[in-house]
């Protein structure tokens, strides 16, 4: 079961990959799309194994390397945390195999975008069932080559283009720490399985970084660094990088230009959320390091706040939704950070319905409007398409936290667990949640009144021309909005609850958080302001426009400093672009093409031409230049003979 | 008056010897003297055959030069021809037209 799980959406890559020419399209789509529906039902099937009876497994599939001491094996390992990975990968990625048939319907690569998002399937899941840090990596790599193959999806756009290098790139230096992390692992504690490092990690809590053996401490930048500190910080800088936090995050936004689906499955449900993943994962090494925990705490609330303020005056619809997810995985970091791993994990859960279903709707928003993606030339359609206005607004009020939908749920308790945490980072944490959970309300208010009502502003579309999205589009969504509406109130007890039975080893909790001792007003006054901000946004964005206006005309610094995302891709282009393309022009135009070029094939080629033109003129034609070179040659040939 | 030995005969060759071949490569005008040079070695070849021959009481060398006269003849009735035919060819049996080789 676990082998068809992983492995069938890879079969259903290579056979729309390399036979995508040779069967037709619908074939490839049904095929990729029913390959990974199996593998979500089969999840569901191991999802529940594991709630009623317990169910863990490990299951061999081959030794991938073999060097001495160093083994590491490809094994598909089933725990809690991986139970619920596989039901969110592989159930939201069917979800999405089926929309795209819908949303894909006018493109001429239908077979190679299903071979990727397959393919993508099949990496997030060997990266969720992993049981080593190799296999891990591997998996993480895998995403990380599909996102770039799929925001470059539609490579005659340059945006897309650029976007695809960007978001390769801005992961590579993730990807960096990381792989710095996993080879201090292996330097440390010789193995990579997961076990057996866990097991390990309490004899090397003190240990502090040194260069030579049997040194003391030895400082490293500075000051003495304990291996578990170091450790952990590199592999949150792999998981900033991957789950786009402050900082690593620029590529996010850019990635929207791929296909909307992409950006549903790819850039907000799934891989973005490996980061967390990967935390939540090693929480048996981050329990043990005070100082990693609060970079963690501080990254995720910065993220959660700078997002959700840029977010609000963007006005790409999707790119609204990139900010908001980017903001929510900083939600998911910072409850891993004060020690609520099974809420981070349980906020990735939900996120994954209502971020999908989301996207799915800023899809069809999107295709009703003709590929038209900013807000402010939408407008007053909601009685054109109703039934996309209702799964909008059941996304809208899930993300927000509206009570009894999913997100309540999640984004409450990291709030509550961020305040219990008692520490000063914890309450400022909190602080910053209840603040970032306002934003959220407004941004996502703003987006649903300026897509849905108010004036229609289209200039290229007639109202006329607004039509539903075709079913196959619409079915898939409203299942992830029934996700959304149900996620939250089904499995709360289970995945938060007082006791984390659920979890059993698969997350560790130093010492866990009590629920108890929680302010009475602590739980109401998220969902309030949440659902107070309706109303207000509906004031805001619909009834008194000029409010707005006015203040942005008085905060113009202010509103063009969001509106360019705090400037961080300008910043990045001084500080990094330039001077390193500086140093690129450099090299390729006095390194390489003036001397490696010049004296090496150039020069040689230039030699050739140079001796050969010289030897074009013993060829004269003349007899006698003939007898004569015959001559001299004779004459050397014989003095040499008879002296020697 | 001066004996006259080999080594007289043998400039003597050696003179005609380097008139052929100069004659070869510096003449400027008709494929007939190229002929007449190799000629002109052939004989310069022969002298030396026969005083040898006379001065090493041998007459093989002598028979030799009985060949190669022969042969001689013959290549000039085969060089000839050839001349011929390519004057009819060409209209020309200047050597410095000569140069298809070039190609």
């Amino acid at each position: 079961m676990e082998y068809a799980i992983v492995f069938l959406p890879l079969l259903g890559s290579i056979l729309s990959g390399f036979f995508g020419k040779k069967i037709p399209v619908k074939l490839c789509q049904i095929l990729t799309s029913s390959f990974v529906l199996i593998s979500g039902i089969l999840s569901l099937f191991i999802f529940y194994a594991v709630i009623t009876e317990d169910y863990s497994s490990n299951k061999l599939v081959f030794n991938w390397i073999t060097s001495g001491n160093f083994n590491v094996n490809w094994s598909i390992n089933i725990d809690s945390l991986t139970s619920v990975m596989l039901v969110v990968v592989s159930l939201i990625s069917s979800i999405i195999h089926f929309y795209s048939i819908g949303y894909m319907s006018n493109d001429p690569h239908k077979s190679r975008f299903m071979a990727y998002l397959s393919l993508f399937t099949f990496s997030m899941l060997v990266l969720v069932t992993a049981d080593n840090f190799l296999q891990l990596f591997f998996g993480w790599e895998g995403v990380g080559l599909c996102s770039y193959l799929l925001i470059g999806f539609w490579y005659k756009k340059p945006p897309a283009n650029s976007a695809a290098i960007k978001a390769f790139i801005v992961n590579r230096v993730g990807d960096f720490g990381f792989a710095l992390g996993i080879f201090l692992i292996f330097y440390l504690f010789g193995t990579m399985n997961y076990d057996e490092v866990f097991l390990k990690i309490p004899e090397f809590i003190n240990k502090e970084i040194s260069l030579l053996n049997n040194s003391p401490p030895f400082p490293f930048l500075g000051t003495a660094v304990k291996y578990i500190d170091l450790i952990c910080l590199l592999l949150f800088i792999g998981a900033m990088g991957k789950s786009a936090q402050i900082f690593l995050h620029t590529w996010l936004p850019d990635a929207m230009e791929g296909p909307t689906p992409v950006s549903a499955l790819i850039h907000a449900a799934t891989m973005v959320t490996a980061g967390v993943f990967l935390v939540v994962r090693c929480s048996p090494i981050f329990e043990y390091s005070q100082i990693a925990l609060n970079v963690v705490v501080l990254i995720g609330m910065i993220t959660a706040f700078f997002a959700a303020t840029v977010a609000l005056v963007q006005n790409d619809i999707k790119k609204i939704i990139a900010y908001s997810t980017c903001s929510q995985l900083g939600y998911m970091f910072f409850a891993a950070g004060v020690g609520a791993y099974h809420v981070a994990i349980f906020h990735l859960f939900t996120h994954a319905f209502f971020k999908a279903l989301l996207f799915l709707g800023a899809g069809c928003v999107i295709h009703s409007f003709h590929e038209e993606q900013d807000i402010r030339s939408m407008g007053g359609v909601w009685k054109k398409i109703p039934f996309t206005y209702v799964l909008m607004i059941i996304g809208t009020l899930a993300l927000t936290g509206f009570p009894f939908l999913s997100g309540y749920y999640s984004k409450d308790a990291i709030i509550e667990f961020a305040y219990l945490k008692g520490s000063t980072l914890g309450y400022c944490a909190a602080a910053i949640g209840i603040i970032t959970a306002l934003m959220t309300a407004i941004y996502s208010w703003r987006l649903i009144f300026k897509v849905f009502h108010g004036k229609f502003n289209n200039k290229r579309n007639n109202l006329g021309s607004i039509n539903e999205s075709s079913l196959v589009m619409l079915i898939p969504s409203s299942l992830l909005a029934i996700g959304a509406i149900l996620a939250g109130i089904l499995f709360k007890e289970m995945f938060i609850g007082n006791d984390t039975e659920f979890w059993k080893n698969s997350i560790l909790f130093l010492q866990s958080i009590q629920h108890d001792l929680m302010p009475i007003w602590l739980p109401i006054i998220t969902p309030t302001i949440v659902v107070l901000s309706i109303p207000l946004s509906y004031y805001l964005f619909v009834k008194n426009e000029k409010f707005i206006e006015n203040l942005v005309l008085k905060n113009q610094f202010l509103y063009n400093f969001l509106l360019n995302k705090w400037y961080f891709d300008e910043f990045y282009n001084y500080i990094f672009v330039e001077p390193i393309k500086k140093i690129g022009i450099f090299f390729w135009k006095k390194g390489d093409i003036n001397t490696i070029d010049r004296y090496g094939p150039d020069g040689i080629s230039r030699l050739v031409k140079i001796i050969s033109d010289k030897a074009v003129n013993f060829q004269s034609g003349y007899l006698y230049h003939y007898a004569f070179v015959m001559l001299i040659g004779f004459s050397i040939l014989l003095t040499y003979l008879i002296l020697y | 008056m001066i004996e006259i030995g080999l080594g007289h005969y043998l400039t003597l060759a050696a003179v005609i010897f380097a008139i052929g071949v100069v004659g070869i490569f510096l003449n400027r005008k008709n494929v007939i003297i190229i002929l007449m040079s190799i000629e002109l070695i052939l004989l310069a070849v022969n002298i030396n055959l026969v005083s040898f021959s006379i001065y090493l009481q041998n007459l093989v060398g002598q028979i030799f030069t009985m060949f190669i006269l022969t042969v001689a003849a013959a290549e000039a009735a085969v060089g000839l021809a050839i001349i011929v035919i390519y004057y009819k060819n060409k209209g020309s049996i200047h050597v410095e037209q000569i140069s298809s080789l070039k190609g």
